[in-house]
């Protein structure tokens, strides 16, 4: 365990080191600055479509940070030629993947925090109240659908050949099962066989990040979640994470280092 | 290399400055419109439109079926339809167009959005009508819709009814129909609620009229041959009572434009009616609402009132019958 939280330590510190999260974070705050300074009818107290604009750059740019972070990791240790020194040391290859993979995923989540912390100072600053439970939600649901993604991307850097592809892969992907995910099984039906049975099969198979999306329920002011259902999606991102992660072990353990 | 550099700009800033006039002179030029204009072109209307379907989800608090949803019972947007001047296309169940759960996915998924029908005027998610004031959250989509699509009339409308009805902010709402009149001048939609503004904010009787007899005109207006002969007086203006009752005898023929659109003039001649009624001015007030009977889809309820006006006029002018003990 030690070892995954060596190799986590060095994921993070990678993270802050670099400009990527820095440079999103302050694009998102001036942008938000901007829309906020726009004058509307002269009513001070209109918030919901800064929300929905600071929401919207959170999760691009959340999405930016986890995919491009995790689909450098294994190529570049390839490159940099680190790749057998740090094998060659009391280190298994599914631990270097366990520990790749809980670096970037509590990178994303340091990354969240301090958007969803200047999120929640953003609204509060016009609505005067603060649903701390419901940004918990959010943000936790929000950081085990990046966990997902993690896992997919870093399953996808030991497949694709580069992590250009692997990011361009990851995020076609995402953007298909946010928009249409959820619409799959209904189109189906309108399909003759086997395409209905194949679409069919897809849409139980992929892992339905839409249901991690909670930014109209924030923006709307909607009443909490019953933390049944917050359970029971966490526990089905954790499953996808555990098959994804289990994949990118089998594929590592295969594949020739050097 | 520096030379080559410096000469090229120097090139540059010639024919630059040679173009730049001919440019500007140029009818085809898109320098001289605003920024939308220069950056989006035709589609900026394609944007405009989904910032008011953006501002009518908004009004549901984020309950709005997408592009694979039953739409049917959102063909008309809510938020225009319950400002009480546009005919609504809607039908079918605008609180269940989910359907029932199709599997455990979807049934998992719907605790994960907005699943239930609200209006943000009566208070939204939480039901309490004291937020009612949460409607303003749909003004900056419809504002961008406006700049976007300076003559999409609807937009100053909506936009100008929940500014007045909701926010009490009667001075913006006037400057957004005023804004809407200068974009879409003689639009009878635009004039209608500036005279409801009038009326009921203004509490200013005869510039309501004004308005609303000006709206009646541009909308007789819709079908010009009918509009010629009713207009037709040698002695100039005819003035629009004199119009609306040679209109009411021709028989009735409406063209293509003026069927989409038969609820304005209805709420046109009605309001009419009733501020004839206020002034006293029964026989106008009759004559209004006959004309509203002429294009509404509840005519009987306009008799009703008509009755009610000529049994107060008879009452007027038929001297007090005294007992003869």
């Amino acid at each position: 365990m030690n070892n995954i939280f060596a190799v986590a330590g060095v994921v993070i510190k990678e993270l802050y080191r670099r400009k990527d999260f820095y440079v999103l974070f302050i694009v998102t705050i001036l942008i938000c600055m901007v829309m906020a300074s726009v004058n509307i009818f002269n009513d001070a107290k209109i918030v919901r479509y800064l929300k929905e604009i600071s929401l919207d750059l959170i999760w691009l740019c959340s999405l930016v940070i986890a995919v491009t972070t995790t689909a450098r990791q294994i190529p570049a240790e390839r490159e940099n030629r680190t790749l057998l020194p740090l094998l060659a040391k009391p280190l298994t290859r599914a631990q270097l993947i366990l520990g790749k993979f809980l670096g970037c995923w509590l990178a994303c989540g340091l990354a969240l925090l301090c958007f969803y912390a200047f999120f929640g100072a953003l609204a509060a600053s016009r609505e005067h109240h603060w649903p701390l439970l419901n940004y918990v939600q959010a943000a936790s649901m929000h950081w085990f659908m990046l966990g997902v993604i993690v896992a997919f991307a870093l399953f996808g850097s030991l497949v694709f050949a580069a992590p250009s592809s692997n990011s361009t892969i990851c995020f076609v992907l995402i953007g298909g099962i946010l928009f249409v995910g959820r619409h799959l099984d209904q189109q189906a039906l309108k399909l003759s066989e086997p395409a209905r049975t194949l679409v069919d099969c897809i849409y139980f198979a992929i892992p339905h990040l839409e249901f991690y999306d909670m930014r109209d329920l924030v923006i709307h002011n909607w009443p909490l979640i019953g933390w049944e259902y917050i359970g029971v999606a966490l526990l089905y991102a954790a499953f996808y994470m555990a098959v994804f992660l289990l994949a990118a072990c089998v594929v590592f353990r295969r594949k020739p280092v050097n | 290399m520096l030379l080559l550099i410096a000469a090229l700009l120097v090139a540059c800033f010639g024919v630059a400055a040679h173009l730049e006039p001919q440019f500007q002179g140029w009818r085809g030029s898109r320098s001289t419109g605003d920024v939308f204009n220069i950056a989006l072109g035709d589609s900026r209307q394609m944007f405009a439109n989904s910032f008011y379907v953006k501002a009518d989800e908004y009004y549901h608090s984020g309950y709005y079926p997408t592009i694979f949803d039953d739409n049917a019972a959102f063909k008309t947007a809510h938020m225009a339809e319950d400002t009480g001047a546009v005919t609504t296309k809607n039908h079918g169940d605008e609180h269940g167009f989910l359907g029932p759960t199709r599997n455990w996915i979807d049934a998992l998924g719907r605790h994960f959005f907005p699943d239930h029908h609200t209006h943000l005027d009566e208070g939204g998610p939480t039901d309490d009508l004291s937020t009612s004031q949460n409607v303003r959250e749909i003004l900056p989509w419809l504002k961008l819709s406006a700049d976007l699509d300076p003559d999409n009339v609807q937009t100053y409308t909506v936009t100008a009814y929940w500014l007045r009805e909701r926010m009490n902010n009667v001075r913006e709402a006037d400057a957004v129909l005023h804004e809407g009149l200068r974009n879409c001048p003689g639009s009878y939609d635009i004039l209608f609620e500036l005279g409801r503004l009038y009326y009921e904010s203004y509490k200013d009787r005869d510039r309501a009229r004004n308005v609303w007899e000006e709206g009646v005109r541009r909308w007789l207006m819709l079908n010009a041959d009918e509009w010629q002969k009713l207009n037709s007086d040698p002695q100039g203006r005819p003035p629009v009572t004199k119009i609306i009752a040679a209109w009411i005898a021709m028989p009735k023929d409406l063209n293509d434009q003026q069927k989409d659109n038969p609820l304005v003039m209805e709420q046109l001649t009605t309001h009419l009616g009733k501020v004839a009624e206020d002034d006293g001015n029964l026989p106008q007030a009759i004559l209004w609402f006959e004309a509203g009977q002429k294009v509404s889809e509840t005519p009987d309820v306009l008799q009703k009132q008509i009755n009610d006006l000529k049994y107060k006029l008879g009452q007027e002018l038929n001297p007090v019958l005294k007992p003869l003990y």
